[in-house]
């Protein structure tokens, strides 16, 4: 099980062919309260780089992209009723949706661990 | 991140302070002021609701207007003074009682809106008005004054030298009886001088929260003690920017910028009250024409408050009748923490502007179902002293 970051602050969590979704610790911490989570429909087709959900704060909205293309398989229904489940828990419970990856390549174009902690230092 | 170079910000006489407290500082009308501290905007917001927040607004405009050559008869003296500023708004300043405040607006020949702004006579002195403007629009609102004045009055800006604090919720009162006991004695929309150690203060209740609250003027140099004095006491913390824009959306309070600019008047920004009696019935005062006509029904748009269902609707969102036609547009919107839904403020025409009516707001190209609600949103808890009979 490998984790990489996209620049933009998200994460990925890849297991076999599928990629769990949500923003990094450093993003929610940037954005504040999460008050509103616009989740992507199930089986919706994303190439890499796409808007897949929207964030809300109480001061504004932020995008959420594709760190890579495939389809969603899977969105986490509970941020609907808690999106500060994000804030709270973004790395496990706070996952936004998962995306079955139509590349296994473009994994490898993203940040590792150490690459992304370099970024945001 | 902002492309504002910090260099080009002016600071506060609370910066330090602001940076002590991990505030996170954003480019804000000029200055590097603190949109949140760590403790985040919702607590923030909800703290202020429950017991006080203490926020530095040293990026307002705060000055005095005062007589060249008092005549030392004090209500003559006032009625000079206010007929020198009283051509660029629409309130009437002649009829305001000594330490009495009122809100105004600065209006353009066409009746749009300059600035919104607070006026106050002197409690003290004839001659002499507090006068309070919005941060981004100093300089023009203060060249404008100026020039009203000519040779017969001074303007003298207290926006340098000192710095203004609010301090604003249900337990400030008990907060300003430990600094200036004499001050729970003003009600809403008043204000007069109190000494602090030796120091100067003007405190005016009044505020931009929708709750019971003061504003404070105070010299730089003390600035920091008075901050220092007031987060001592448990019931106050500091509040970044971000909660207090959420709290006066709630409040249903305009934004200059936002909710009103140099096209929208005070009858479509549903500020009518602040056109006073006199002043209508002289229409004496600057786009007169328009403001009397669209007071008569000749009104295109009024501002609303609404109750948005799902994602915030945000400024420059599109607001749509209940059939999907396009009729305005949101000028300010967000999640309010009160009340746990998204709220906005807009403009519609007036035959969609009766409380109840379904509407919706395009949010990301889709339509969300909007109503419009009678605002404040959340009420406002002003003191006002019962008057005396």
């Amino acid at each position: 099980m490998t984790t990489k970051f996209t620049p933009d602050h998200e994460y990925i969590r890849v297991e076999g062919s599928t990629g769990i979704v949500g923003i990094t610790p450093y993003a929610q911490e940037a954005l504040g309260d999460i008050v509103f989570v616009e989740l992507p429909a199930v089986g919706k087709v994303l190439k890499k780089g796409d808007e897949a959900a929207v964030v809300e704060s109480v001061k504004a909205a932020s995008e959420i992209y594709a760190p890579v293309s495939g389809t969603v398989t899977e969105v986490n229904q509970e941020l609907s009723g808690n999106p500060g489940l994000i804030n709270a828990d973004p790395e496990a419970t706070g996952w936004i949706y998962k995306i079955a990856i139509a590349d296994a390549g473009e994994i490898d174009g993203l940040l590792d661990d150490a690459a992304y902690a370099d970024l945001t230092k | 991140m902002a492309e504002t170079s910090a260099d080009n910000l002016k600071t506060t006489p609370l910066y330090e302070r602001h940076v002590a407290a991990n505030g996170r500082m954003v480019p804000f009308g000029g200055y590097s002021l603190p949109v949140q501290y760590p403790s985040g905007i919702m607590t923030e917001h909800k703290w202020t609701r429950e017991q006080a927040g203490l926020f530095d607004v040293s990026h307002m405009g705060p000055s005095f207007l005062t007589l060249s050559n008092p005549s030392g008869d004090a209500e003559a003296d006032h009625a000079a003074v206010a007929a020198l500023i009283e051509p660029l708004i629409c309130g009437d300043i002649a009829g305001l009682k000594p330490g009495n405040i009122r809100y105004t607006l600065l209006l353009n020949d066409q009746g749009g809106t300059i600035d919104d702004l607070m006026v106050g006579r002197s409690p003290l002195f004839g001659g002499a008005l507090y006068i309070v403007v919005n941060a981004g629009t100093k300089e023009g609102d203060f060249v404008l004054i100026e020039a009203a004045a000519g040779d017969k009055a001074k303007l003298m800006r207290a926006d340098a030298d000192n710095a203004l604090l609010a301090l604003q919720g249900p337990e400030a009162v008990n907060v300003i009886a430990q600094i200036a006991p004499g001050a729970v004695e003003l009600s809403f929309m008043q204000y007069a001088p109190f000494e602090w150690g030796g120091e100067r203060l003007i405190i005016s209740r009044a505020g931009y929260t929708g709750e019971d609250g003061f504003e404070i003027l105070v010299s730089a140099a003390n600035a920091p003690k008075l901050w220092d004095a007031l987060l001592a006491d448990d019931r106050v913390k500091p509040i970044g920017l971000g909660a207090r824009d959420s709290l006066r959306l709630e409040a249903g309070l305009p934004l200059y910028g936002h909710d009103l600019n140099e096209t929208i008047s005070p009858t479509e920004a549903d500020l009518g009250f602040a056109v006073s009696n006199r002043r209508r019935e002289a229409a004496d005062f600057p786009g007169a024409s328009r403001i009397l006509a669209e007071r008569e029904g000749k009104l295109s748009r009024i501002r609303v408050g609404l109750i948005v269902e799902g994602a915030p609707a945000r400024e420059g969102a599109e607001i749509l009748d209940a059939a999907g036609a396009a009729i305005g547009f949101v000028t300010s919107g967000g999640f309010a923490p009160s009340l746990g839904k998204a709220i906005a403020l807009g403009f519609v025409p007036p035959a969609h502007a009766t409380h109840g009516t379904k509407l919706q707001v395009s949010v990301r190209g889709r339509a969300q179902p909007a109503e419009v609600v009678p605002t404040p949103f959340v009420p406002h808890r002003y003191f006002r002293k019962p008057k005396a009979s």
